[in-house]
């Protein structure tokens, strides 16, 4: 296990290094001189010269990819163009009200998925079983930011049941939250409800039945714990999907998290902030996966096993 | 591999299976029929008629006040023809005068028009239908050409990764753990921040992205074929590494790689529109379904039909691209039709 768990820890060192080389690069090829974004229309030879100097720009462009790694090792993602705030603090302060909508959709969309798909699989073939299937279809094919934009429009506006934006209480939440979790919603709805049908076709399954079991301790006690694994697996991998959507579901519910600093920065092409982000989510993401692989190590045995093997 | 008579037997003997097949063939109708059908010019601004519902009609009337200027078109109550000379009154009750040869056309019927925006106007009085059939376009545009640039890499280097095995694999195996490293959409955003917004852009940046994808689902597909008989003959005949690469494995490995390129259009037009709306993608006044949606947030109580129709065409382009995958993937293997 312990073997495992370093081995995996090794595997991600260099997906990290690559990540932060083509962020690096990304930034590098920014239209226009940074320094001139920086101190605008206005100004003179002296202070670019200065500026130039105390960014490290001239240096050849080696150096300042090592300085960028050791700065990005420290917690240093660089200043914001236009508050020279460093982007690393702007991150932090926003990052919980992020986690919390995160989390709440999370939340969310595990038990409305499972729900959806235990109930589909149930009804395997049923029009009722179409119909939470086409449901889960639209909520995959379905844009995010325009499903907020509904929920806004008819429990914000019409209905006026819940607030249509801002921040403050449990009432706020709701809405970014279920927007923000239908995607992962639908696919886990999906994906529960395929791995189901598989086990209920399993013998151990037949056993059960022929014991005369009741129907609901055969699904729930020698169904469900066997599709945990894939549900988990997904809730893994569909993390990034949770980050980009955070861009877009807080832009339009007004939710100051990080998706909402991003959106910000791009709409003032402030782009230390914009890159800093983009970094900053993926080394979650790439930790979040990492934790993940690791937990079905402790969950699923042969898993470490074909590991070893390799 | 799929062979085309079995995809039609399957599309035609489950009704609900052929749905995905229909809606993508009658989204690609009307993307490419766009200029025909559509009743309006997707471009065409009536300051007066902005914000309207769907259904208004109104009477418009065209001209250029200079030869070299942009056509105008503007809202009429009321229209009288004289000798030289055209009067209107325009909806608040003022009446101009301009002369014939500055009209748009000859006959009146050119230059004078009734016209019905059958989803309604948007905040710049342009007809949201006619946008909507040109935004299609350039949504299965992006999609066809974003998936085109991941196909051509991906299967490349995954056939490469998976035919020579070694430091190739290794090397670009790695390459995919990283990209994977990035959640989607935020790569997207990094790399089209980097460039001056637009469609371009947006192509490269999402067949960049997505490419991994395909070269894992290759590399896979060619490791597995490679075992099969009719590659250890050719073995035995002497056929050169790449010929056998390229003209007996990869073709033998194609049935998920379609399948593949089928859901990845889809997500390469969701990726579009999440970034055009967003404002890094196509640039106003293109007609992009990402944009349209962002700029009827701010109508959102007065004119709600400026964002909620492009939602309902991206959804239902996807919708299609998705079933059409999942009916592939379930052709392709009869196996997994449950």
């Amino acid at each position: 296990m312990i073997q495992y768990t370093i081995k995996r820890i090794f595997q991600t060192i260099p997906v990290l290094l690559g990540v932060i080389v083509i962020t690096f690069i990304l930034m590098y090829m920014i239209p226009g001189d940074p320094v001139v974004s920086m101190v605008g229309e206005r100004y003179d030879e002296q202070t670019i010269k200065k500026l130039r100097k105390e960014l490290k720009l001239d240096d050849p462009l080696p150096v300042q990819f090592i300085d960028y790694v050791s700065n990005v090792f420290q917690g240093n993602f660089g200043k914001s163009f236009i508050t020279g705030e460093p982007v690393m603090q702007a991150l932090l302060v926003k990052l919980p009200n992020t986690i919390i909508l995160a989390v709440t959709a999370m939340v969310i969309a595990i038990i409305s998925g499972l729900a959806m798909g235990l109930f589909a699989s149930v009804n395997q073939g049923s029009f009722l079983d179409k119909v939470t299937m086409f449901f889960a279809l639209a909520g995959i094919s379905t844009p995010v930011f325009w499903m907020g934009i509904l929920f806004i429009l008819v429990f914000g506006v019409h209905l006026k049941w819940l607030p249509p934006t801002g921040f403050g209480g449990v009432e706020y939440i709701i809405l970014p939250a279920i927007t923000l979790g239908i995607r992962s919603a639908a696919y886990i709805a999906r994906l529960s409800r395929a791995a189901m049908i598989e086990i209920l076709e399993q013998d151990y399954i037949r056993t059960a039945r022929m014991k005369r079991l009741p129907e609901w301790k055969v699904l729930f006690k020698h169904g469900f714990p066997n599709i945990l694994i894939p549900v988990i697996t997904l809730i893994g991998t569909d993390f990034g999907s949770y980050l980009s959507g955070a861009v877009l579901t807080e832009s339009i519910f007004g939710w100051p998290g990080i998706g909402r600093l991003a959106l910000e920065a791009i709409l003032k092409r402030d782009f230390p902030v914009i890159q800093g982000t983009v970094l900053f989510m993926a080394i979650v993401f790439i930790f979040v996966n990492l934790f993940v692989d690791i937990c079905y190590g402790f969950i699923d045995p042969r898993i470490r096993m074909e590991n070893k093997n390799d | 591999m799929i062979k085309p008579g079995r995809i039609w037997n399957y599309f035609f003997k489950d009704k609900i299976s052929g749905f995905g097949f229909l809606v993508v063939l009658f989204i690609l109708l009307f993307g490419i029929f766009a200029p025909i059908i559509s009743p309006h010019d997707p471009y065409t601004q009536i300051l007066d008629f902005r914000n309207k519902p769907p259904g208004f009609t109104g009477e418009v009337i065209s001209y250029r006040l200079e030869p070299d200027l942009p056509v105008y078109t503007t809202a009429v109550k009321s229209v009288t023809v004289h000798k030289n000379t055209v009067k209107y009154l325009d909806t608040i009750d003022r009446t101009f005068e301009i002369e014939k040869k500055m009209l748009n056309g000859k006959d009146r019927t050119e230059w004078n028009k009734k016209i019905r925006f059958y989803l309604g106007s948007d905040n710049f009085g342009r007809d949201i239908l006619s946008r909507l059939l040109y935004g299609i376009r350039i949504s299965l545009l992006v999609g066809f050409c974003a998936s085109t640039i991941s196909l051509i890499v991906g299967v490349f280097l995954g056939a490469l990764a998976g035919y020579y095995g070694g430091l190739i694999e290794t090397c670009i195996m790695r390459v995919t753990d990283i990209m994977f490293g990035f959640p989607l959409l935020l790569f997207l955003i990094g790399i089209t921040a980097a460039f001056e917004p637009s469609l371009t852009v947006v192509f490269f940046a999402i067949g960049f992205v997505s490419w991994p994808g395909m070269a894992r689902i290759t590399r896979g597909q060619v490791k597995q074929t490679q075992e099969n008989e009719f590659v250890k003959v050719t073995e035995v005949l002497g056929f050169g590494k790449s010929r056998m690469l390229w003209k007996h494995i990869v073709p033998n490995s194609l049935t998920p790689i379609v399948v593949m390129y089928t859901l990845s259009i889809s997500s390469a037009i969701m990726a579009e529109a999440s970034l055009s709306f967003l404002g890094l993608g196509a640039q106003p006044p293109i007609p992009s379904l990402g944009a349209m949606i962002n700029s009827g947030i701010d109508f959102i109580k007065i004119s709600p039909w400026i964002s909620i129709a492009p939602g309902f065409v991206i959804a239902s382009i996807v919708i299609g691209f998705n079933m059409l995958g999942d009916d592939l993937k379930s052709t392709a293997d009869p196996l997994m039709k449950k």
